[in-house]
């Protein structure tokens, strides 16, 4: 997080508290798109904690990450309901419209493309979540559609 | 000048110029006019939410108020524009929270009964619904050991997946000597395929507040806790919009009923780990650690959150409780079977005509489910199977359609109940490839403590993806078993202890599955891609070139008006020309 003062506000927001960990760790993910050392050594020392505690639960849940991300995240549901409602070839669909492969970022920051566990929509799977928005039933087209059209409104 | 902020309400509803007109009038008054602009526009649709009445958005915090008429603009004016503070009642609803269909013949909605029925927005409609009566009647007329008599006579268990009594659970933690006690809502929704409690969440926030509220009441506590995980954004918003509303109506906070009972809650958010579904891996999670499981016993009645007597129930088990002590123990008592009692909510996904939400008095059969209530299977294909129960559950096949669903039948067969997932697969799906799915999740979110689990889910996805890359050999199956029970055996928590069970389940089910992967390199069901090939039937081609120019790699041969063939060791089986051909000529061997 390139200033300090949002990750002070964070921190202030949850006003220092150590059981806050994990909430502050994930807000600081989502305002900046990953935590990086400098912030976590900050946090540990604004919370009292060590920094091995910080970074043991920095890495543990998967909403924080500690690699920055492209400007549009894409989380594709890879859970076994979605998996049966046709499932791979959205995957594979993504993976060639994007150019990357899951886990990676383009070359020019644009996208970041992840699984996600179950996100809680499986009557109308296969599902992804792009940036905050739910998309669901989804078929290669509109998967391209949606790509483009969020793509280009950037 | 630049404006503070922006109001922009959707032209294209009806009544749109009258809350124009309030606006401009309300800061009028205020004198807000150069600080905030008002501007009519038309497609504020977008963001795949349905129009709901006069809709507006605010910017920049991005708040969207909709059903909005004159009446609430002085509100909005006043909280959210001079006072920042938005109005969360008049906000949208999520998309998802789309009514439920009426209920099939052989649903009973207890749990669900106010979804999409009440705006979850306002508390008044959930009073309406005898919303905050139970409490009310519990804390002015019932002693705690009432309130556990009637859920002793109602046969409630935990509707998180162990179905462990209810009032059980409450009497321990009750007698716990220790003080403060917490209580904690699991609202860490993980299965793959179960979505009842974001629904509820979403929809009847209250019921839940109230059950936990009673709760609190019984076993002393004053301090409660919702763990609801971040993937669920709007279940949180709609959550803190009714705590917020409860407080100020008195029926959470202090002295609550002027009888002197404290209770308050907070919310505290996951940040994507499953296996914080598991109840002391939740509890660190609350106290802000890495969310891993610890031995039991001790129990979290004994010593859970920050060592005190906790008591910890599912999203679901709480918001039965209000109607429970509204309706009686026997009432509940006298839906479902002996040892389950009530109703059950399930999520329906997969290859089944109607996908959603149902809820169904426990003891109906799969049968009833699958046909009655789902529809049947899509495209009026053969039934395979339905894994109940999420990732540690096991998958049933159609030997035991007409099997009830309740606790002792489903564990009786392999499976669990767990929190209510039901994925319905049909003659097209291949078992070893759905096995091989479940294990890959669950090796992904194994916390790594125990190294059964963490080791032995690995290389038991190594030998299902060998398997279904047509690397199997014989013995493989028997080795799978073999892992399956250790990890069961070797493992601390529910996770460890349920992850070989998909695949355990499958083997004693559709083992000839299996068997025809390792040994003929077959795919029974043509799922997997090492083990199937495309072929043109010559017969039908008509040499119409439409497959050979879609192909992605340049394996298909043929002029036109000729017949056309494919190179398996070029094709890549993504299936591109059979849905090209247009007179079904080619097909997967």
């Amino acid at each position: 997080m390139p200033e300090g003062s949002a990750l002070n506000e964070i921190i202030q927001k949850y006003e220092g508290d150590r059981e806050a960990l994990v909430e502050i760790l994930r807000d600081v993910s989502q305002a900046a798109g990953y935590v990086t050392p400098e912030d976590m050594a900050t946090i540990a020392q604004r919370l009292g904690l060590p920094q091995s505690q910080v970074h043991s639960v920095a890495s543990f849940y998967s909403l924080i990450s500690l690699k920055p991300m492209g400007k549009h995240v894409i989380r594709f549901c890879q859970d076994a309901p979605c998996h049966v409602a046709g499932g791979r070839e959205i995957w594979e669909t993504l993976e060639q419209t994007l150019g990357i492969p899951f886990g990676a970022t383009t070359d020019d920051g644009q996208w970041t493309l992840l699984t996600t566990s179950c996100i809680g929509a499986c009557s109308v799977g296969p599902v992804m979540m792009v940036d905050d928005e739910v998309y669901g039933n989804l078929t290669p087209d509109r998967v391209r559609e949606i790509v483009a059209q969020v793509g280009g409104g950037a | 000048m630049a404006y503070r902020a922006n109001i922009l309400i959707n032209s294209d509803a009806p009544g749109a110029e009258a809350v124009y007109g309030a606006f401009l009038d309300e800061l009028q008054e205020l004198a807000l006019r150069d600080e905030v602009q008002v501007l009519m526009t038309s497609g504020l649709g977008g963001q795949g939410v349905a129009t709901q009445g006069v809709d507006a958005i605010v910017y920049p915090d991005s708040v969207r108020y909709v059903n909005l008429t004159p009446d609430d603009v002085a509100r909005i004016t006043e909280e959210h524009l001079l006072k920042g503070r938005p109005i969360l009642a008049l906000t949208q609803a999520a998309p998802e929270v789309a009514p439920l269909p009426p209920p099939a013949p052989k649903e009973v909605r207890v749990v669900l009964r106010n979804i999409g029925k009440i705006n979850p927005f306002d508390i008044e409609d959930y009073i309406a619904e005898d919303g905050y009566a139970a409490l009310a009647k519990v804390l002015t007329t019932m002693t705690p050991e009432q309130v556990l008599d009637v859920l002793k006579q109602s046969g409630l268990r935990g509707r998180g997946g162990a179905g462990f009594p209810t009032h059980l659970k409450w009497t321990f933690a009750r007698n716990s000597p220790n003080k403060p006690k917490y209580l904690i809502c699991n609202g860490d929704e993980g299965d793959p395929g179960a979505f009842m409690n974001r629904s509820v969440l979403e929809g009847d926030p209250h019921a839940v507040i109230e059950g936990m509220a009673i709760a609190a009441y019984v076993i002393g506590a004053e301090q409660g806790y919702f763990y609801v995980r971040a993937e669920y954004p709007i279940a949180i918003r709609t959550l803190r919009a009714a705590l917020e509303q409860a407080r100020e109506y008195g029926f959470i906070g202090k002295d609550i009923f002027g009888t002197g009972f404290d209770f308050d809650l907070e919310i505290r958010m996951g940040a994507g780990a499953f296996v914080c579904g598991e109840e002391t891996a939740l509890m660190r999670s609350i106290e802000g650690q890495r969310g891993m499981p610890t031995t039991r016993p001790p129990f979290p009645a004994a010593s859970g959150l920050w060592g005190q007597p906790t008591n910890i129930n599912n999203v679901e088990t709480y918001a039965n409780v209000p109607q429970i002590l509204l309706k009686g123990g026997e009432w509940f008592a006298s839906m479902g079977t002996e040892k389950s009692k009530g109703t059950k909510t399930f999520a329906i996904a997969g290859k089944v005509k109607h996908t959603g939400l149902i809820e169904v008095p426990l003891g109906v059969t799969i049968r009833e489910i699958v046909y009655d209530i789902g529809g049947g299977i899509l495209n009026d294909k053969k039934f395979k199977a339905v894994q109940t129960g999420g990732p540690m559950g096991g998958c049933i096949p159609e030997q035991y359609l007409d099997l009830p669903v309740d606790y002792q039948s489903l564990a009786s067969v392999g499976s669990i109940m767990g929190s209510g997932g039901f994925v319905i697969m049909d003659e097209d799906t291949c078992m070893v490839d759905i096995a091989r799915f479940f294990m890959d999740f669950v090796q992904d979110e194994s916390c790594g403590k125990c190294t059964p689990c963490r080791v032995g889910t690995r290389r038991m996805l190594e030998i299902l993806n060998d398997i279904c890359a047509g690397r199997g050999q014989p013995g493989d199956i028997e080795l799978l078993e073999e892992m399956g029970k250790s990890i069961m055996h070797g493992s601390l928590c529910g996770l460890g202890a349920g992850a070989p069970n998909p695949v355990l389940s499958t083997i004693k089910y559709f083992r000839h599955e299996y068997e025809a992967h390792i040994y003929e390199k077959k795919c029974p069901a043509k799922v997997c891609r090492a083990l199937i090939e495309y072929k043109v039937d010559p017969e039908l081609c008509i040499g119409c070139t439409r497959c050979a120019r879609n192909c992605p790699v340049d394996a298909i041969a043929g002029a036109p008006k000729e017949k056309h063939v494919i190179d398996p060791t070029i094709c890549i089986r993504c299936g591109i020309c059979k849905q090209v051909c247009p007179v079904a000529a080619i097909d997967v061997y």
